[in-house]
């Protein structure tokens, strides 16, 4: 474990807890943020440039933007004065097993035991002729997919302005 | 004589070499990187926040000259007659934003409202460390991620400017913020989109290999930038246009609208902090420039061989000195957009140029080598000429009997 490592993964762990214990929602929000830019650095760690930077450029620009706009139109940013949750104890049951679980299996399985190959030369011309070949289904399904969300977003907004009128 | 040029071409490049080759003996090995960053980034920490303090100067004289004025001309050295046409006036301004009282808001959410210039800034930044600003003068040459990397920065800006509008607990900082994001996010894909031609004819994502895919020279004497092709031209446009929202210049400056909502996603900021503000946004602005034109208008490149003796350095700064006044005299000349007319020129105009751009220079691409290049000319034009004036036409202004609603 190297010391930019031990910096990157306390600030994303660090501002996750923070994501989830704060009052204020915005507060919430923008501490997820950091975890998002922490997990572009640990890409940006394994040599996985163009996967951090996509990282940052589409959860911290846009997905956080998304977040916090949902957050402004749906309640009062004002804090609360009740906790969050009622009792702690069955969440943190839940995420022991949970953990448990993930790690018995990434400790059984037979990937730790592997010699590392040799890193490929992955360059982002690889990545865009992979997409477009091999894992173009995928990506039409996506599209699909988002492109539906969209329809149905817009429709939404014109439906409530007939409404008005 | 060409050896002299090509010394003070490469002038920085080679101080660089020689500094490090002096601290390599003196120095242990593990702060040798970070010299040579901290060597790569003094230039930029000094060249272009003066260039950002004679910017205002040079914007406040050309305002005051198109609005028929005459601007700042009395500060000059201290104590002296001296007034150098009011240029000491930028020295008087850092002063007073120095000395002036730090007011935060009683209610204001301190720490957002703390952080929010530094987190401004500090992408602002990092955005000039990618590009090429002469030849072998780059500081971080990323050759996959160039341009994604300055994008991805420059998206994360949005979230700094929420953050000022929402912890200042003011509503004129909400509606700037609020009308910022949507215009940022809006103008961000048009941006991207015309940005992302060149990275189709050029083949890379690394932005100093961009500059070298425009070294080729046609016709004997004229280099082949980007914007000497129909694609490249009308991309240059798009791309400037969406700069300027990008980056809140007029006529785009509706998230600090002075006569609607006092200063926008700032108001509340006041001093240095309120400085910080104006200087990211400034930044900003010559980074885009600084994009634009590594992107298209050549980078380093002289626009004819012959010129090839000035150094490159002198050639990118010029080219941005241009586009700043380009933008300085858009300023005094283009009036203030409406929100809706903002949106429906990003989404109703913008978009579909910048796909058809696309599929143009995909078309001129192809058509290479079998083609005449008169014929590309005429139907890349064409083909971008019909939609321009298709579209256009739902713009124009309907000119009617004009009704007044309390006058009459």
């Amino acid at each position: 474990m190297t010391l930019p490592f031990a910096i990157i993964a306390g600030l994303t762990v660090g501002s996750a807890i923070a994501a989830m214990s704060l009052r204020n929602m915005v507060h919430c929000a923008l501490s997820l943020v950091l975890t998002f830019a922490g997990l572009a650095g640990l890409y940006l760690q394994l040599n996985a440039e163009f996967v951090g930077f996509t990282q940052i450029l589409v959860y911290v620009g846009a997905v956080s933007i998304l977040i916090v706009f949902a957050i402004l139109l749906t309640r009062s940013t004002d804090p609360k004065d009740e906790p969050a949750t009622v009792t702690p104890w069955v969440g943190i049951a839940v995420a022991v097993a949970a953990f448990l679980t993930m790690a018995l299996a990434v400790v059984a399985s037979p990937v730790g035991k592997r010699v590392a190959a040799p890193a490929p030369e992955v360059s982002v011309k690889t990545l865009g002729q992979k997409l477009m070949t091999d894992y173009v289904l995928p990506l039409e399904v996506m599209a699909l997919l988002l492109t539906a969300a969209m329809l149905g977003a817009v429709i939404i907004a014109m439906k409530d302005k007939e409404g008005q009128r | 004589m060409a050896e002299f040029f090509q010394a003070i071409d490469q002038f920085p490049v080679t101080l660089k070499a020689w500094l490090m080759g002096h601290a390599s003996g003196v120095l242990p090995e593990w702060a040798l990187p970070l010299v040579s960053a901290a060597l790569s980034i003094t230039p930029i920490l000094a060249v272009f926040p003066l260039l950002f303090a004679l910017t205002t100067v040079i914007e406040r004289k050309g305002l005051g000259r198109i609005q028929n004025r005459i601007g700042p001309n009395r500060v000059g050295i201290p104590l002296t007659n001296i007034r150098l046409a009011g240029f000491g006036q930028f020295i008087a301004d850092g002063i007073k934003s120095l000395t002036k009282e730090d007011v935060v808001p009683h209610v204001a959410d301190k720490v957002v409202h703390f952080l929010a210039p530094i987190t401004l800034l500090i992408p602002v930044l990092l955005t000039y460390s990618v590009l090429p600003f002469g030849k072998n003068m780059v500081p971080l040459d990323l050759p996959q991620t160039g341009l994604l990397f300055f994008f991805a920065l420059g998206a994360s800006t949005e979230l700094s400017v929420f953050m000022a509008g929402w912890s200042s607990r003011n509503k004129y900082s909400l509606l700037g913020a609020m009308r910022a994001i949507a215009q940022m996010v809006s103008y961000e894909i048009p941006l991207i989109l015309s940005s992302l031609t060149v990275v189709m004819m050029a083949g890379t994502l690394s932005l100093a290999g961009i500059v070298e895919s425009q070294a080729d020279v046609r016709f004997g004497f004229l280099h082949g930038w980007h914007l000497f092709t129909p694609w490249g031209f009308v991309g240059f446009c798009l791309f400037l246009t969406a700069a300027a929202a990008e980056a809140n210049r007029t006529p785009f400056d509706l998230p600090e609208a002075e006569s609607e909502i006092i200063a926008g996603y700032f108001t509340e900021y006041s001093g240095f902090k309120f400085a910080i503000f104006f200087l990211a946004e400034y930044l900003g602005l010559f980074a885009m420039c600084g994009l634009g034109i590594t992107l298209f208008l050549g980078g380093w490149l002289p626009p004819f061989k012959f010129l090839g003796f000035i150094p490159s350095w002198c050639w990118f700064l010029g080219k941005l000195v241009a586009l700043i006044l380009l933008f300085i005299w858009l300023r005094g000349t283009l009036p203030r957009l409406r929100t809706d007319q903002l949106m429906g020129f990003a989404w109703k105009f913008l978009l579909p140029m910048t796909l058809i751009n696309l599929v143009v220079a995909a078309l001129w691409h192809l058509s290479g080598g079998s083609v005449p290049l008169v014929v590309r000319w005429v139907v890349g034009f064409a083909l971008l000429a019909v939609p321009y004036w298709l579209l256009g036409r739902g713009f124009e202004a309907k000119v009617g009997k004009r009704e007044y609603r309390f006058a009459n």
